[in-house]
């Protein structure tokens, strides 16, 4: 443990920390832009240079100076600010100071530093260098005059994203970033190195001259598109959501967020519902109406129907607020049937330890043997595939998998294909400390799903996942929705049907009443009978809506505020960024309404109220960002287990949900990425 | 300036791979390195794909010189099971790798400053006259490439050139004719100074280190 001194300010860090991360301990902020706390370090950008008294007589680059025992570091002596001046100019000889048509103006290092260390005008006469722009993409706009060659976005792409793509080709002035051999950067976190590049030249394409980052309004929300809830900041223009930046959430995301995320905003304006519908019943076709004339309708139509006729299904994007009141209302309607597996997946949930993520996300790096079982984690949860790749590049952590083989961006062992190769578990576990399984949830979307969650519960247990002080039972799921579902019993109730059998009620006439919660993730078209009275609510005109006879317009996550649990049974907030447009309200909101049509007055009159309710009987959701770790339980029930393979769920990563369907950037990604086939991890489209 | 590479050249071939001789060579190469760091050995097999297509290329009409494909860079990122990109990186680095097709002899004529005040200046002009092409470019019948380089540190024996593996130094116009004139029969002129100098001693025998030098036979 060496003690250091910095500016006159002792300070003791451990082995191995560098100056410039000794000073960031201190508070004393050095200048940067090759140096990321995440990425290796090269060295090459030379801003952080610092002087060290009885050292070598020549500023050192503090990001790569180990900290040594009797250190005198100077951070500002006047030696330190004309080499950190030299450094800047050198870096503006060829930095072609476009700030004012730059999309990083405002939020840029570059121009920040320049502020600090720059001269006030060029003594370089000669003409700037030129370097033609890259091709990445439909995610990442590049200018590369602009680019310092700090190599933040290569050792990103290899180190991080584990797809080495990019690098730095020839040298000296020559010198520059690309794929050389035109390729695009096909990673589901490519947007990433917009974050990680210091200055413009590696932007947003879709954010192109839209905006200014202070006439942003910021809100810091989380994300909805899988179930793992990464933390996001939505940045709006008026009722616009502009732009998606990841925040900091060391228990998730750490600071990176997939493409789908931060790209699939445009979504959230287009094919938006914004007034009420009813299909005209001789037409077929459907009508505008107003709120009233819709609930009345609604209110008609169901007239006559017993509460065991009615059946609700939520998607994966609801929150738990709104699917609270469904199942209230459904509860004082007298219906069971109820049910969120829009996937047809069947799984015991009658102990949270079953359904969750135990291990949480960040458990992961402790493991030291991991089993991937019928999942990809890569397009089914990207931030538990980064720790996944950070596990095993920090410490060549085993890796199996029994499944479909995909490229993971890591080596791994393939243990076999389905259900029958599920007794290789013990042996591939033998002789870990922690071994950690990863279930994908969508492994139990057959009919034998209840028989093969007892069975993982077995193997668990058999081969060690859980013991005393570890549980590496871990499932996956993939929507947002589903663990706050889970949580709070949004799942048929006595006698009540699920989903395989109210699709089936809805054809035979024991359903006459279905209502969707946002449920988008299943052909309700072609599955739901043509006689049943469907209800749906939801923010998009997509495949709920097309069945629908009734169309009511709600608000998606980035408009309303609504908790949702992640994977690992992790309450979190989403925010409201902007308003709902048209005559879209908040879904608990439309179900208060409904109810009260309905004659079933729902008893809470505010937000603030549904959540006293729902926190009285699941007080657990009311600790926003904690997990209650369950303790261990089996689950599932005994039953014969067919010997089918397992199949990976996500077809098309970037088409995964109604938002990401509306969006153009997604369905460039798409044609780009996974129609073209070129990537190793893209399936064949939807 | 030697061709830049050009991914959709026609020139590229669709296929590399090492001959058993040069395989031979390759493995030796991988096998100085320890287990798991096969990947330093990028640079020795670089460059002995480039000695293969310059073996391959003096058979050929019209011949060409060596240089390094694309298919060659992914055969060696395959063999040495490192990302393509890192052999590129390395290929573009270095200025001894050759990314696009060059004559048989890629005559190198430095002319930065010593070998300029030596008068590098008129050795270029000889090479262009006797070759008839100007800097970064190639004889019709593939036999020479010309190109200008940066300090190959022989400044002490200036002004010189480099072609293929060997230094040509002291030179004079009409010794760097001569030269091309030897090569261009297909036989190999004498390398080293063209004025009969010993390494980097001076002209006139040894100043210093007499004694050594009469030993080591030099002087």
């Amino acid at each position: 443990m060496p003690k250091i001194t910095i500016d006159n300010t002792e300070i003791e860090v451990e082995t191995g920390t560098s100056i410039l991360q000794a000073a960031e301990q201190l508070g004393i902020e050095i200048p940067r832009f090759c140096y990321h706390d995440r990425l290796s370090v090269p060295a090459n950008c030379r801003m952080c240079l610092v002087e060290v008294e009885g050292g070598p007589p020549k500023p050192v680059a503090s990001c790569a100076m180990a900290c040594g025992e009797g250190m005198k570091v100077k951070t500002d002596s006047d030696m330190v600010k004309k080499a950190r001046k030299g450094v800047m100019e050198m870096l503006l000889i060829n930095h072609p100071l476009d700030c004012p048509i730059c999309d990083q103006g405002g939020e840029c290092d570059l121009q920040d530093q320049a502020m600090g260390y720059g001269f006030d005008r060029s003594r370089f006469h000669e003409n700037k260098r030129a370097v033609p722009d890259k091709d990445l993409g439909p995610l990442i706009k590049t200018s590369m005059n602009r680019c310092i060659n700090c190599t933040r976005c290569v050792r990103f792409a290899e180190e991080i994203a584990g797809t080495p793509v990019l690098g730095q080709f020839h040298r000296g002035e020559d010198a520059e970033i690309g794929t050389f051999i035109h390729e695009l950067v096909g990673t589901e976190l490519s947007g990433n190195l917009i974050d990680v590049c210091p200055v413009g030249a590696l932007t947003s394409k879709p954010y192109a001259f839209k905006a200014r980052p202070w006439e942003l309004r910021k809100t810091e929300s989380i994300d909805v598109h899988d179930a793992l809830g990464s933390a996001i900041r939505i940045d709006a223009r008026g009722r616009e959501v502009m732009r998606i930046l990841p925040r900091l959430n060391e228990d998730i995301n750490e600071e990176w967020i997939d493409d789908r995320t931060r790209f699939s905003y445009d979504g959230l304006n287009k094919g938006r519902l914004d007034r009420p519908w009813i299909r005209d019943p001789d037409t077929g076709k459907l009508r505008e109406a107003s709120w009233d004339e819709a609930l009345s309708y609604t209110a008609h139509r169901m007239e006559g129907i017993q509460g065991h006729e009615i059946a609700a299904l939520a998607g994966d994007l609801a929150d738990v607020e709104s699917m609270v009141a469904l199942k209230d209302l459904m509860t004082a309607l007298g219906s069971p049937h109820l049910d969120c597996r829009t996937d047809g997946a069947l799984f015991d949930v009658a102990e949270r330890t079953g359904y969750l993520f135990n291990s949480t996300i960040a458990g992961i790096e402790q493991a030291d043997a991991i089993l991937l079982v019928g999942t990809n984690p890569r397009l089914e949860g990207v931030m538990v595939n980064a720790r996944i790749r950070k596990a095993w590049r920090d410490k060549r952590v085993k890796i199996g998998l029994i499944g479909e083989e995909a490229d993971l961006t890591y080596p791994y062992k393939h243990l076999g294909t389905g259900s029958r190769d599920l007794d290789k578990i013990s042996e591939f576990f033998s002789g870990a400390e922690r071994p950690l399984m990863i279930v994908g949830a969508g492994v139990f979307a057959r009919p034998d799903g209840l028989a093969l969650h007892h069975m993982m519960s077995e193997m668990a247990q058999k081969s060690g996942a859980v013991k005393e002080g570890w549980n590496g039972f871990n499932i996956l799921h993939r929507a947002a929705s589903r663990v706050g579902a889970l949580e709070t019993g949004f799942m048929p109730g006595k006698n009540g049907k699920a989903f395989e059998e109210i699709i089936q009620g809805t054809r035979n006439g024991s359903v006459k009443a279905l209502y969707l919660l946002g449920a988008d993730e299943f052909d309700a078209r072609s599955l739901i009978g043509w006689q049943t009275f469907t209800i749906y609510q939801g923010h998009h005109g997509d495949r709920g809506a097309a069945r629908a006879d009734v169309v009511l317009p709600g608000a998606a996550y980035s408009e309303k505020d609504g908790i949702y649990v992640n994977t690992e049974g992790r309450p979190q907030m989403a925010r409201r960024a902007s308003f709902p447009p048209g005559d879209a309200k908040e879904d608990w909101k439309i179900l208060r309404a409904l109810s009260e049509t309905l004659g079933k007055t729902l008893p809470y009159d505010t937000q603030a109220q549904l959540r006293a309710r729902l926190f009285k009987e699941w007080p657990n959701l009311a600790d926003f960002g904690v997990v209650h770790s369950p303790s261990w339980a089996a689950f599932g029930e005994k039953g014969k287990i067919a010997e089918d393979a397992f199949e990976n769920p996500v077809k098309n990563f970037y088409l995964a949900n109604a938002i990401c369907r509306a969006s153009g950037t997604m369905k460039a990604c798409s044609e780009a990425f996974v129609q073209s086939q070129s990537r190793p991890y893209a399936e064949a489209a939807e | 300036m030697k061709k830049p590479f050009d991914l959709n050249a026609d020139y590229q071939p669709a296929h590399f791979e090492f001959t058993p001789a040069f395989m031979d060579k390759a493995r030796a190469a991988i096998s100085l390195y320890p287990r798991g760091r096969q990947k330093s050995a990028v640079m020795p097999l670089l460059d002995l794909a480039q000695r293969q297509i310059a073996q391959e290329g003096a058979k050929a009409t019209p011949p060409y010189g060596g240089w390094i494909s694309r298919a060659a860079m992914d055969h060696i990122a395959e063999i040495l099971d490192m990302p393509k990109v890192k052999v590129y990186e390395v290929a573009t680095f270095y200025s001894m790798y050759n990314l696009a097709p060059v004559g048989t002899y890629l005559v190198q004529v430095c002319t930065t400053t010593p070998c300029w005040l030596c008068g590098s200046a008129e050795i270029v002009k000889a090479c262009e006259d006797r070759l008839e092409i100007g800097m970064g470019e190639t004889t019709a019948d593939g036999k020479f490439t010309l190109v200008e380089v940066e300090c190959l540190g022989a400044c002490v024996n200036a002004p010189m050139v480099q072609v293929n593996d060997d230094y040509y130094e002291d030179l004079s116009a009409g010794a760097m004719t001569e030269i091309i004139d030897t090569l261009a029969e297909g036989m190999k002129p004498q390398a080293g100074s063209q004025k009969g100098r010993k390494a980097s001693m001076a002209l006139s025998g040894p100043t210093s280190l007499e004694k050594q030098a009469k030993k080591a036979g030099v002087a």
